[in-house]
């Protein structure tokens, strides 16, 4: 006897009508997308439209307020503080980047190597990383502060100062020293993830490239480095992003000042949104952090493909 | 003239003692192979002739210059590696032109050299391909090529056909063979493969935890293996071995154990009776597969044995027969047209001339 299947019976029951529709995979991709595509609606698609809407009224606290077009651009555009954090948010960027991407990649090819207690090194490497911003932070300030840091006592006792620096009182000392907080706060995330971008690069080739010739800074620049750069693209797109739109490290520290000499596009939208209750003009300057952050995406992510289509 | 000797070479790995006293000399223009078991230092004595290795203790001379202290770089050497260790980022051409970039070759030199390796090797139309565009078999010819130009004193090799799939294997190590014969430089080898071993090498050195335990050409390994070791790990399928007592009967030197008994032929007989201490001593008795033949009525029966097949592999070019005999189990490689089956009693001939013994405790050759 012949058995022919059934199309459709599964444990011998038909399908319901709207089942049998999942089987087109048009459908079925619809119906599997649907729930992220919800999620990411709601939280994110919905608020970033309606922060639009916001930056295009004049609403206040506890004021709904009315459309008034591009006005809100138009006030920032003659903010002298707007220019001045869109200055910082670029330098702070810029300089813990590069930073953050040397010491990294210094200790990574450190903690590459083979020596006794590496596995240990390795996972304490990552404590700035680990500890809450807020908290590390705060034990940062008080190393900053002007009358117990830490820093001008054991200055000042090996007798390079006279007198009490104030690191966080000083404007140009003040964005220095967020720098040098935020790059001990990120080397860990370059180093762990390039040591792993390290450890994909087989060991054969440095040995190949040794015996070819190559001293070690040309087995570096000529054999690590580019077999590298694909992770350290990666790890910068992230980091540029986290540090573009960084705000508990400068909320805490210096809240901006003094003077409004510290202020980054998310700490001065903070302070006019929430703290002066001007809602609109502070999703204003959120959102002209967009258009720069877009851009050096989009640069970042067009880099990325060329080098891993090499 | 490249030489390489080694002289009581030894090698610490925190404190294991992986390579030791290893003394060696390989001639000029010389294709030396190291064989043996993973782990017995093979790997490890090339590396630190290529100086990718701190030598422990001992010294490695190339050309009678003391190469201890000197950098892979200046060694004047060519690997092959394993996984071929090609530069991924770079095309074929790139990949063999690096080292003599390095060394500042002239442009036109470079050209020059890269287009005559790659007609060797046959990968003239490959040089603008990235390597993982290639098939593991060109790669290997792309780290061939990488090796060639640089027109080293001496070529190392670390297994660099374990990779390839069986049929390529057979055919790069042709290829390997004729290209040593074509340049004629010194070449280290290292594999643990026999067959590779037997096939390329002029001499061949066997290593097992980290002892050179016998240096010679592949037949004399064959022939007149030094110990047990190198006995059974050299040929195709593996020698036989079986715990024996051999005594004078008569005149006549016998090694005996349970359902075998067999006359030693005049010369081993002679070595066996040198050993002999009182009526019954113990030693092993080796003999190859291909030694053992059917029994016909030319074959004495000093030299046969009754055996029961447990397991026929019919090959077409022999039959391999697994029997046991007495206690013992015996592997044939018979005349691929003699028709046996499973649980078939036969009696087994063997070639007198071809047993070896082997002591007991030391496993040295008689």
């Amino acid at each position: 006897m012949a058995v022919t299947a059934v199309p459709g019976m599964v444990g011998g029951r038909q399908p319901l009508p709207w089942m049998r529709k999942l089987e087109d995979e048009r459908w079925l991709a619809f119906t599997l997308l649907l729930p992220t595509a919800i999620l990411l609606g709601l939280f994110i698609a919905y608020p970033f439209v309606e922060g639009i809407f916001l930056a295009l009224s004049d609403a206040r606290v506890g004021d709904p307020g009315h459309f008034v077009g591009l006005k809100n651009f138009a006030k920032l555009w003659d903010d002298s503080i707007f220019w001045t954090s869109v200055w910082n948010t670029f330098w702070y960027t810029a300089v813990t980047t590069v930073f953050k991407l040397a010491l990294g990649l210094w200790l990574a090819m450190l903690l590459n190597r083979h020596f006794r207690g590496k596995a240990i090194v390795r996972a304490f490497i990552l404590l700035p990383f680990i500890i809450p911003t807020v908290l590390s932070t705060f034990a940062w300030k008080w190393m900053f502060d002007p009358t117990f840091s830490v820093i001008n006592w054991t200055l000042f006792n090996l007798g390079f100062i006279k007198a009490r620096i104030n690191w966080l009182g000083d404007p140009s000392l003040a964005m220095t020293s967020i720098i040098v907080v935020n790059i001990w706060r990120g080397v860990p995330f370059f180093a762990i993830s390039l040591l792993a971008g390290l450890q994909t690069i087989s060991p054969e080739l440095n040995e190949a490239a040794a015996i070819d010739g190559a001293r070690p800074w040309a087995r570096f620049w000529l054999i690590t480095w580019p077999l590298l750069l694909p992770v350290t693209m990666v790890v910068m797109l992230f980091s540029v992003i986290q540090t573009f739109a960084d705000f508990q490290l400068v909320y805490v520290m210096t809240g901006g000042g003094p003077a409004n000499a510290t202020h980054l596009f998310a700490t001065y939208a903070y302070q006019i949104g929430i703290g002066t209750g001007l809602l609109s003009q502070g999703a204003a300057v959120s959102l002209a952090m967009f258009p720069f952050l877009f851009l050096i995406v989009v640069i970042q992510l067009l880099y990325i493909r060329r080098v891993e289509v090499r | 003239m490249a030489e390489v000797t080694l002289t009581k070479l030894n090698k610490y790995f925190d404190t294991t003692h992986v390579v030791k006293d290893v003394d060696l000399q390989i001639r000029d223009k010389e294709f030396m192979v190291f064989v043996g078991p993973s782990g017995c230092g093979k790997t490890t004595t090339l590396r630190m002739i290529a100086g990718l290795e701190a030598v422990s203790s001992g010294d490695i001379r190339i050309e009678n210059t003391v190469v201890n202290q000197v950098p892979p770089m200046d060694r004047d050497i060519a690997m092959v590696f394993q996984n071929y260790a090609l530069y991924p980022h770079m095309s074929v051409a790139s990949n063999m032109a690096f080292g003599l970039k390095m060394r500042k070759f002239p442009r036109d030199q470079i050209q020059d050299r890269i287009k005559r390796a790659a007609a060797i090797l046959g990968i003239e139309n490959l040089l603008g391909r990235k390597p993982r565009q290639l098939s593991g078999g060109q790669r290997q010819r792309v780290a061939l090529g990488r090796a060639i130009v640089r027109d080293p004193k001496v070529f190392l090799f670390d297994e660099p056909l374990s990779n390839l799939d069986a049929k390529l294997r057979v055919q790069m190590r042709v290829e390997l063979k004729k290209l040593h014969e074509r340049l004629a430089v010194t070449s280290i080898y290292v594999t643990h493969d026999q067959v590779e071993a037997m096939t390329l090498g002029d001499r061949v050195v066997v290593m097992r935890d980290g002892v050179v335990q016998q240096v010679g050409e592949p037949l004399e390994l064959y022939n007149r293996p030094a110990n047990r070791f190198v006995a059974g790990f050299i040929g195709s399928p593996a020698m036989n071995f079986a715990d024996v007592t051999i005594s004078d009967q008569g005149g006549k030197v016998v090694a005996e154990a349970t359902g075998l008994k067999i006359v030693l032929p005049g010369e081993l007989a002679a070595r066996a009776r040198t050993h002999m201490n009182g009526a019954g001593t113990r030693a092993t008795l080796g003999i190859r597969p291909e030694d053992i033949h059917v029994a016909g009525a030319a074959d004495s029966p000093d030299h046969c044995l009754e055996a029961e097949v447990e397991v026929v592999e019919q090959l077409g070019s022999e039959i391999l027969l697994d029997t046991r005999v007495g206690q013992a189990l015996v592997v044939a490689s018979i005349d691929p047209n003699v028709r046996v089956r499973t649980h078939d009693k036969l009696k087994l001939a063997l070639n007198p001339e071809r047993l070896h013994l082997f002591d007991p405790e030391t496993e040295k050759a008689f």
